[in-house]
């Protein structure tokens, strides 16, 4: 019976395995589909950053882990916030963060991506996937890096950084005063008020 | 000489601030509540006059004649990024760079185009403090220059050496026409930035938090090259499972 169940797991993994999309693939795949979207797109390509939040929701957001990335942001306060307050942060976190990035997604113009080839071995759990883009107007490419860990779900993201500047580690800091000064609630109510006040999107124009 | 005299005080005088300053927390930014100010004008200043005019340039010229201007000041700064890149011991880097130059300046028609890029000599990022950070300087308390934005002790040094080091400022003699040609190239370099700032808006609580801590990452992700060593206060951030 054993030795059965070993053999079924032996035949299972491979599959398992293979159903795992590698991570720098995975980040090429959403970048083309997200890059074509907007393509098409001419309500996001007018400015609309309603529509390009709506795009990043449903193509981007599932590939993320926004409880890692708010406890990163949060540092050592992570650990004296509730289960509750934990929950609040990464959602609002999360709010901010697709509103920013839907703010430069209706600045995309055709940019050319370069991937470097990835550097992990197969057991790896965390690897960091490592774009170049060409910018229009400055000869300078802009580094992006991934930061990414494998889960159950297949790979997630925890961390971009751009040019060097990580997306999350650059709130720690004002998310460590917020917290000095106001305490956790208090932080959650400013990423809160921070959410509202640009639910009034500057939509359909530019 | 004068000037280094007067660089010296600038930064006694920034620095005797520093002691009646309260800091905000951050040990990297002592000097916070000045540096706040700072920021608080140039914010203005970017606002009332740089934005504006950036913005009109951006609609008033087309798209390839804005490249070809921000090229041409791209390959004059690649002059002094190759003398810092040999200032490393980056030798070879230093002759890439150079051929750069020469390339772009002949083929690329005195650097309108980019023409080593093409063929794979890409652009760098080299100045004088990076070359400092390279020797071992460290930074030094964050610093806010008026009108020229973020920087620390050791690159606000290493800025007034760049200054020095310009082409522009070693070549043109006449005042007037250096001041514009300086003017061209802070419009030119402020419209390549306008998309930038506008998702700056949307991402910061508290901008002037989050340029700081934005461009700490980013000049210390420059003195090594883009590769930094990984920094050792991640013990907060464990994989979750």
């Amino acid at each position: 019976m054993k030795t059965t169940l070993c053999l079924c797991f032996a035949l299972l993994a491979p599959v398992a395995q293979a159903q795992t999309v590698a991570p720098d693939v995975l980040v090429k795949t959403i970048t083309d589909e997200v890059a074509a979207a907007i393509k098409k797109d001419k309500d996001i390509q007018a400015g609309d950053t309603g529509k390009a939040a709506e795009l990043i929701e449903v193509k981007i957001v599932p590939h993320f882990n926004f409880t890692r990335m708010a406890r990163i942001a949060m540092a050592r306060n992570w650990r004296s916030a509730t289960p509750e307050q934990q929950k609040q942060l990464a959602s609002e976190f999360k709010t901010l963060l697709v509103r920013t990035y839907s703010t430069a997604l209706v600045n995309y113009r055709e940019q050319r991506i370069d991937y470097k080839p990835l550097r992990a071995k197969s057991d790896d759990t965390e690897v960091t996937v490592k774009s170049e883009v060409k910018q229009s107007g400055s000869s300078q490419p802009v580094s992006i890096d991934y930061e990414m860990e494998k889960t159950d779900n297949g790979w997630k993201v925890y961390d971009v950084k751009v040019g060097g500047v990580s997306l999350v580690t650059t709130y720690r800091d004002t998310f460590a005063s917020e917290v000095r000064e106001r305490g956790i609630d208090g932080l959650i109510k400013s990423l809160a008020a921070k959410n509202r006040e640009t639910d009034r999107p500057r939509a359909g124009k530019s | 000489m004068t000037e280094v005299k007067r660089l010296c005080a600038a930064l006694l005088l920034a620095g005797s601030l520093a002691g009646c300053a309260t800091s905000g927390g951050n040990p990297a930014d002592p000097l916070e509540r000045v540096n706040r100010a700072v920021f608080a004008f140039n914010d203005a200043a970017d606002k009332v006059v740089l934005t504006p005019v950036a913005k009109g340039y951006r609609a008033v010229l087309p798209g390839f004649l804005r490249t070809g201007v921000s090229n041409f000041f791209s390959n004059l700064e690649d002059v002094w990024v190759s003398v810092n890149d040999v200032l490393q011991g980056k030798f070879q880097e230093g002759l890439e760079d150079a051929t750069r130059v020469l390339f772009n300046s002949t083929f690329g028609i005195a650097g309108l185009f980019d023409f080593a890029s093409d063929v794979g000599l890409p652009k760098r990022n080299e100045d004088f403090g990076q070359t400092l950070g390279w020797w071992g300087v460290t930074s030094g308390p964050y610093l806010v220059l008026p009108f020229f934005g973020p920087s620390s002790f050791r690159d606000g040094f290493g800025f007034f050496v760049d200054g020095k080091a310009d082409p522009v400022y070693r070549v043109v003699d006449d005042v007037p026409l250096r001041n514009s040609i300086y003017a061209t190239r802070a419009i030119s370099n402020r419209a390549n930035l306008l998309d930038a700032s506008s998702v700056l808006e949307q991402a910061a609580l508290d901008r002037y938090a989050f340029v700081r801590d934005a461009w700490l990452q980013r000049r210390r992700n420059l003195v090594y090259d883009g590769n930094p060593p990984r920094e050792k206060d991640d013990a907060d951030d464990e994989p979750t499972k």
